[in-house]
């Protein structure tokens, strides 16, 4: 084995860099205003203070943003998991009319940007009554040409034995799909539920545009406007960026061993 | 009669056999096709219809042909802030690859706290445009930022970072390749795991030195990844808009007005619904020219071997 520290001392200071924004958002969140504002400055807040946290739970509608959002988060992971796996499945496995015409479309979208969208989809809204209501929210993440192409990739790399073993023993297609396929697609459907979790939770100009009234904001849009209408607050700005970060980061750490093997079966090799 | 017979129903039964099959497979691709098909081909050709049109998007208005794309065009506005995306993605495109690649070649070895290093440096992807912004707004304030407390310890002077027309661009490449340097790396990561050891063994039998190795096989293998990340990035830096929304607002005087954070003003606060529409087609156009002539470019390199 060869000489360590070089790595150690590159990785070392640039870990701890990336690292410190988040450190100091999770230290001042425990620290009253006065002393984030002190000068000289403090790096330690004196005594634990939940002064921020509790101004952010209390005297907002943060617990309703954050109930919006995890509403909107639940049901794009759901319906993302049960659409996406199904199409995954059909365009990697089943033979039928149509299947490359609409396998090449699902794709097309890819190309399409959202702006180009906002406009008219705010329209459509608009007319079917939708705007400044919840399900404006997710209605755009309910099933993506990203989440298609990751199972049906996933399911090609499968070995197809063990489906025809199950369909000898007279096991229908839908008995097939939920009995044997799924269960073997843990990792790309944890893999899929994170990366929609993060999309949805994080989306901020969609709900921006489609939601007007404080009480159906996500969390996003609510921490930018709360963050504008309150901009000398830190301690309870950074109460609030900790609670909508820190679902996040947990969800990242439980499932980041699935990232890497996902991504080099995923296609990146073009 | 009887051959006539059995033709007619053979003709008849093949397709009530065969419908079962399509209606499996309708089934378990049609929800799936009709969400994505239908929430991007219907609006994407209502977009174009709108771009031809000076509709209000409270109102509707009449067809102007190609008027507002010709609007488009002298709008010194739209300029600016054409300008100021393609600084910002220059800056930004190769930078997340440069800090990208030697980060993922170093947690590619088996070091110690390898697992620590990827973590740290992955987690800034995870948290959203909106708490980056607040914490960006800050960490980098001119007057109370941590940042500037230690500057000004180091003996520099304070610095207006985001407030400062001269620095608040520049600054904002900075934050953004903070939040999202952490893609590049885990893609490369993978990239790199999937070198056949044997070529790179080869290649150290047949003499080659490290730095032979990495330009003669590591940098040709990691080609996709590179093409792929490279039209990541830029699709990525073109639609800029989150970070801007919650940092600067496009100020201080208009210096990091964006294509998108303009056309969100078109639309959305000034209610130009058709001018909008013109603007993201442009841009449309432009992400397509980009993301092609990266592929041609990758296909182009690829032909002589």
């Amino acid at each position: 084995m060869r000489r360590q520290w070089p790595y150690h001392l590159v990785l070392m200071p640039l870990s701890l860099l990336f690292a410190a924004p988040l450190v100091w958002m999770l230290i001042t969140s425990f620290m009253p205003d006065a002393e984030i504002n002190a000068y000289p400055p403090r790096l330690w807040p004196s005594h634990i203070d939940f002064g921020g946290y509790l101004k952010v739970l209390t005297e907002d509608s943060y617990p309703r943003w954050f109930g919006n959002t995890l509403l909107v988060t639940a049901v794009a992971v759901v319906s993302h998991l049960v659409l996406c796996s199904l199409a995954g499945y059909g365009f990697a496995r089943l033979r039928f009319r149509g299947r490359g015409v609409a396998f090449v479309a699902i794709m097309a979208t890819v190309m399409v940007p959202t702006q180009v969208l906002m406009i008219p989809t705010f329209l459509v809204f608009k007319n079917l009554g939708l705007i400044d209501t919840l399900s404006a929210a997710f209605v755009p993440w309910l099933a993506t040409a990203f989440g298609v192409f990751l199972m049906r990739q996933f399911f090609l790399s499968l070995p197809r034995e063990l489906e025809e073993a199950a369909r000898i023993d007279g096991c229908n297609r839908l008995g097939v799909f939920f009995r044997v396929v799924l269960p073997l697609a843990r990792p790309a459907l944890a893999t899929l539920a994170v990366f929609t979790f993060l999309g949805a939770w994080n989306d901020l100009i969609w709900p921006l545009i489609a939601i007007n009234s404080e009480e159906t904001y996500t969390l996003q849009v609510g921490l930018t406007t709360f963050a504008g209408a309150r901009h000398t607050q830190w301690s309870a700005l950074m109460a609030g960026n900790v609670l909508a970060t820190f679902p996040l980061i947990a969800a990242f750490v439980v499932a980041q061993r699935h990232f890497i093997a996902t991504m080099s079966f995923s296609g990146l090799k073009g | 009669m009887a051959a006539d017979a059995l033709t007619l129903r053979r003709r008849h039964a093949r397709p009530r056999v065969r419908l079962m099959p399509q209606l499996t497979g309708w089934g378990f691709v049609g929800p799936a096709t009709l969400v994505i098909v239908g929430l991007s081909i219907f609006p994407a050709v209502w977009a174009l219809i709108l771009s031809l049109r000076d509709d209000n998007l409270l109102a509707p208005g009449s067809f102007v042909g190609l008027q507002n794309y010709r609007d488009l065009l002298d709008d010194p506005d739209l300029r600016a802030a054409t300008l100021h995306t393609l600084l910002y993605s220059v800056l930004y495109v190769p930078g997340s690859l440069v800090i990208g690649l030697p980060i993922a070649l170093a947690l590619n070895r088996p070091i110690r706290f390898r697992a620590f290093y990827r973590t740290c440096l992955f987690v800034p992807y995870v948290v959203s445009a909106a708490a980056t912004g607040i914490l960006a707004n800050f960490i980098l304030d001119p007057q109370f930022g941590i940042v500037n407390d230690l500057l000004a310890g180091a003996g520099v002077a304070r610095q207006g970072f985001l407030q400062d027309p001269s620095q608040a661009l520049l600054t904002l490449v900075v934050v953004s390749l903070w939040g999202s340097v952490g893609l590049p790396i885990v893609v490369y990561l993978a990239a790199l795991q999937d070198i056949p050891r044997e070529l790179l063994e080869a290649a150290r039998v047949d003499g080659a030195g490290a730095v032979r190795v990495f330009r003669a096989v590591t940098l040709p293998q990691l080609r996709p990844a590179t093409v792929f990340l490279v039209i990541w990035q830029t699709i990525d830096a073109l639609q800029l808009f989150d970070l801007v929304y919650t940092t600067t607002k496009g100020q201080p005087l208009d210096s990091t007005t964006v294509i998108v954070f303009y056309l969100y003003q078109q639309a959305f606060q000034l209610f130009h619904a058709g001018y909008g529409a013109a603007v993201a087609y442009a841009l449309f156009v432009v992400t397509l020219i980009v993301s092609g002539a990266a592929l041609w470019h990758a296909r182009r390199g690829e032909a002589p071997s």
